[in-house]
């Protein structure tokens, strides 16, 4: 099961005994927040976790990949993430599989 | 002084994040969101380091992605280099994103 913001708000819950609204409230802020600003431009930059990028892509000729059709692909703003060195080093070492 | 501009005060960093989120919330200390903003970071790190996704709706997800065993090369010396299989985090926008953000491509510029 992946982790939504209901599991994250449990955790303000009994983690840091936030009340059940305060806890819910927080956790859409920090993502409303972050939105918000790559939304005005600014990229978002999160110590130890990662940062999340934005790119201007310029247009492209591209195609259907089902019917081979040619479909110009317009110029786009993107985001991408790029992950901190610490999270980056946790990760590799999960071994599991998936 | 670094001979080298440093762009990085111009990114919202974590702790501009927490005033902002401490301005939206005035009934709570700065020291709380400060705390909850922590406890939200270290759980999606958490959570992606034990191997599971993360999915945000309007946001976006969070998987990670696996990388297979393969001969790397020392990019200096050009010696072969063999690199063990692991995973990387993957982020994938969501639709709400992806669209609020290219929309604002002529509004404004990347700052950086």
């Amino acid at each position: 099961m992946a982790l939504t913001k209901a599991d994250i708000a449990e955790k303000l819950f009994e983690d840091l005994g936030l009340n059940k609204r305060e806890a819910k409230e927080i956790v859409e802020l920090f993502f409303d927040e972050i939105k918000k600003s790559l939304e005005s431009g600014e990229q978002v930059k999160i110590s130890g976790f990662g940062k999340f990028e934005l790119r201007d892509k310029s247009g492209r000729p591209g195609r259907n990949p089902k019917t081979g059709e040619e479909i110009p692909i317009t110029p786009r703003r993107v985001v991408t993430f790029r992950t901190g060195q610490k999270l980056k080093a946790r990760v590799e070492a999960y071994a599991g599989t998936q | 002084m670094s001979p080298f501009f440093d762009y990085s005060g111009l990114d919202v960093t974590k702790s501009e994040l927490i005033e902002m989120l401490a301005r939206k919330q005035p009934h709570l200390a700065l020291k709380d969101v400060e705390l909850a903003v922590r406890c939200v970071v270290d759980h999606l790190s958490d959570t992606l380091a034990s191997g599971d996704r993360i999915e945000i709706r309007g946001f976006g997800s969070f998987s990670l992605h696996h990388r297979s065993a393969r001969l790397g090369r020392n990019p200096k010396t050009g010696d072969s280099v063999s690199l063990t299989e692991k995973h990387v985090p993957h982020f994938k926008p969501g639709k709400e994103l992806r669209d609020m953000v290219d929309a604002s491509r002529e509004k404004f510029k990347i700052v950086d």
